[in-house]
């Protein structure tokens, strides 16, 4: 998956300034992309809808998602609570609304700990090549030996339940495919003319990594924590489906389904309203994936 | 077998056990990985075991007995050396040792899963094909669509509501645990999986009752493999289609029917053979969820039951038998792949 962008230039043309252009150039080819792909368009728009509600979560809930009023509790979905109460008499819309905030935290949190550990491990290692790349390697083929929702499981097991944990958990599942993508994208550069070029002004190896590798990998490892996002998203929900996650009071969706499952056989929309939003943003993220990758595999456009 | 065959096989056996060269070193990774969550991080195997209230020399004594005094390096030892001799230490759950409870309950995951990855192919690799074969129209987007969907759906909630609708509902599934409370514990244990032993001992009531308890997890435990297959199955019948011996089959008149079947599906059948292979392991990552929805006392529900207890032993003993059985199917699919696939000759 490798992007056609400045990556045929001789030389030193390959400056960061360079590769930031063209960077600019393939976001707008994306852009394009996106209003012509009906799917992929619905998908961007669920995912902007997601950081808006986000972002003004206290006047979209219109109710305050930690008030409780045991008089009405276990209400049906109706005009006034739209979604219905919960078993303390909480408004379930504020807390799906208020819920948001902690999905797309452990999201961006999980992907800000795993983009650069595997950007960092993947070009290292195929960079180095050698035996730097048979450890490292190693180390990842045996991270992903794991199902990441058991390895999770472990590192839960060893840390103790808590919405901080689970992203710790979750990243340390994450990282392996970022790398591998990674070290991927950097063998064909490790002997690129303009990598040659830089080595023999005198880069250090770290400089060459950091100032010309890594903004090479950058807008594919991007695309693939993208792709990611949804399998985060569920593996967060399960995790706090097991009661492992985020505790209670807080409003995550999947502990929130944990709850009322007890609940479940008379008041059905307490599990039925978290999981639809569960499952709504991550169809989203992987509508949105799959339309990055139409467009940047063309293998699989045929 | 001719000579030639018999070097064939040969090689090929060769480059499985260099590729089990590499699996051991895998192995051993998972190992360390396994003792360093269970022994190096923060919780404390000593305190698990002799309680907050224990005074110094209780505790210096249980932490001289689990082998804490010696280096790292001799603590993996021991753990190597017991884990060889089958003992994954004792489980606070049910006071058995670790390997008793996990062969216990593990037929019931092995029916579960089996069930559900027959599920997955029969539904999973028909419409690979049929959206392989209507690539861009209708039904193409619709089998897309399905397989979006499995990727997408927290199986656990789909199981649940599944669950309400189903069995609180129209009363059609058979509710939860594995077998109706009136048959529980009376039906003659053979081989663990409850719709054999039930059929070996000719009740056909109680495996009636086995069936209506299983069906409804093992489809929604499926929904995944039937995304992964069916996606894989496309794709690769697009490769194969747009082939040039296809084209000569068409110029021959050959039935749509023979070309697809007869043609492309006979040259993608090893591929889908190691698909299949893996995603009956990511079967088991569902089944830690799907397990605890219906009650199903498998080997998911020990695992999470006992995390929730906080038993390490237990825990990092599932963890590490999961890891085996993904490694081994990773095995078997390469193995499967080198050795039926002609091309590699």
């Amino acid at each position: 998956m490798t992007l056609p962008i400045a990556s045929g230039a001789p030389g030193a043309a390959a400056l960061p300034a360079s590769s930031g252009a063209a960077f600019a150039a393939s976001t707008l080819r994306l852009l394009r992309f996106l209003l012509r792909n009906p799917m992929t368009f619905a998908g961007l728009v669920v995912i902007a809808t997601l950081l808006v509600v986000a972002a003004f979560a206290p006047w979209i809930a219109g109710h305050d998602p930690l008030q409780q009023n045991l008089a009405g509790a276990l209400q049906a979905p109706g005009s006034v609570h739209w979604f219905g109460t919960d078993e303390y008499g909480r408004d379930v819309f504020a807390r799906l609304v208020h819920g948001s905030r902690i999905t797309l935290y452990i999201v961006l949190l999980v992907t800000v700990i795993v983009g650069p550990i595997g950007l960092l491990v993947g070009t290292v290692s195929g960079y180095f090549g050698g035996w730097v790349d048979s450890l490292f390697m190693r180390i990842t083929d045996i991270f992903i030996s794991f199902p990441s929702l058991v390895l999770a499981l472990a590192f839960i097991a060893a840390l103790g339940p808590g919405l901080e944990h689970a992203v710790i958990a979750i990243a340390l599942t994450a990282w392996p495919p970022i790398a591998r993508l990674a070290r991927a994208e950097t063998l064909p550069l490790r002997n690129a003319d303009f990598v040659v070029a830089v080595k023999l002004q005198g880069a250090s190896n770290t400089r060459i990594i950091l100032r010309h590798i890594i903004p090479m990998c950058l807008s594919s490892v991007i695309i693939r924590l993208t792709m990611n996002m949804a399998s985060i998203i569920l593996t967060a929900a399960a995790l706090g489906f097991l009661g492992l996650g985020a505790q209670a009071p807080l409003p995550e969706w999947g502990a929130m389904i944990s709850t009322g499952r007890r609940y479940m056989l008379e008041s059905w929309w307490l599990v039925a309203a978290p999981g639809a939003a569960i499952m709504l943003v991550s169809l989203a993220f992987n509508l949105l994936g799959d339309g990055l990758r139409d467009v940047l595999d063309p293998r699989s456009q045929s | 077998m001719s000579t030639a065959s018999y070097a064939i096989w040969s090689t090929r056996a060769a480059a499985v056990s260099r590729r089990s060269g590499s699996v051991a070193v895998t192995l051993l990774g998972l190992l360390l990985l396994t003792f360093f969550i269970g022994r190096v991080m923060p919780l404390d195997p000593v305190l698990a075991i002799v309680g907050p209230d224990a005074d110094a020399s209780a505790y210096a004594q249980v932490h001289r007995e689990l082998g804490l005094d010696k280096p790292l390096w001799a603590q993996f030892g021991i753990y190597l050396k017991d884990l060889l001799h089958g003992d994954f230490g004792m489980a606070l759950l049910t006071g058995n040792p670790v390997i008793t409870d996990i062969a216990r309950v593990f037929p019931a995951t092995l029916e579960l899963a089996t069930l559900a990855i027959l599920f997955g192919v029969l539904v999973g690799l028909p419409l690979g094909v049929y959206a392989a074969t209507h690539q861009g129209r209708a039904g193409d987007h619709v089998a897309r669509l399905i397989t979006l969907f499995g990727y997408s759906t927290p199986i656990f909630w789909i199981g649940m509501m599944a669950f309400l609708v189903f069995y609180a509902w129209l009363g059609w599934a058979g509710g939860v645990g594995r077998i109706g409370l009136a048959y529980d514990g009376l039906i003659p244990t053979h081989t663990g999986l409850l719709l054999i032993d039930t059929a070996w001992a000719g009740d056909w009531q109680a495996f009636r009752s086995a069936l209506r308890h299983i069906l409804l997890p093992a489809v929604i435990l499926s929904f995944n493999s039937v995304a992964y297959i069916s996606r894989m199955t496309r794709s690769f019948m697009l490769e194969q289609l747009s082939q040039e011996y296809i084209i000569t089959a068409r110029v021959k008149g050959l039935s749509q029917r023979r070309i697809v079947w007869g043609h492309a599906f006979g040259n993608i059948r090893v591929q889908l053979l190691t698909i299949v292979a893996l995603a009956y392991g990511g079967l088991l990552e569902g089944a830690v969820l799907i397990e605890t929805v219906f009650a199903w006392p498998g080997f998911g529900q020990y695992l999470t039951s006992s995390l929730l207890l906080g038993d390490m032993n237990a825990v990092m003993a599932c963890v590490l038998l999961i890891g085996l059985i993904f490694v081994a199917l990773n095995l078997i699919s390469d193995a499967l792949y080198k050795i039926f696939d002609p091309r590699t000759r």
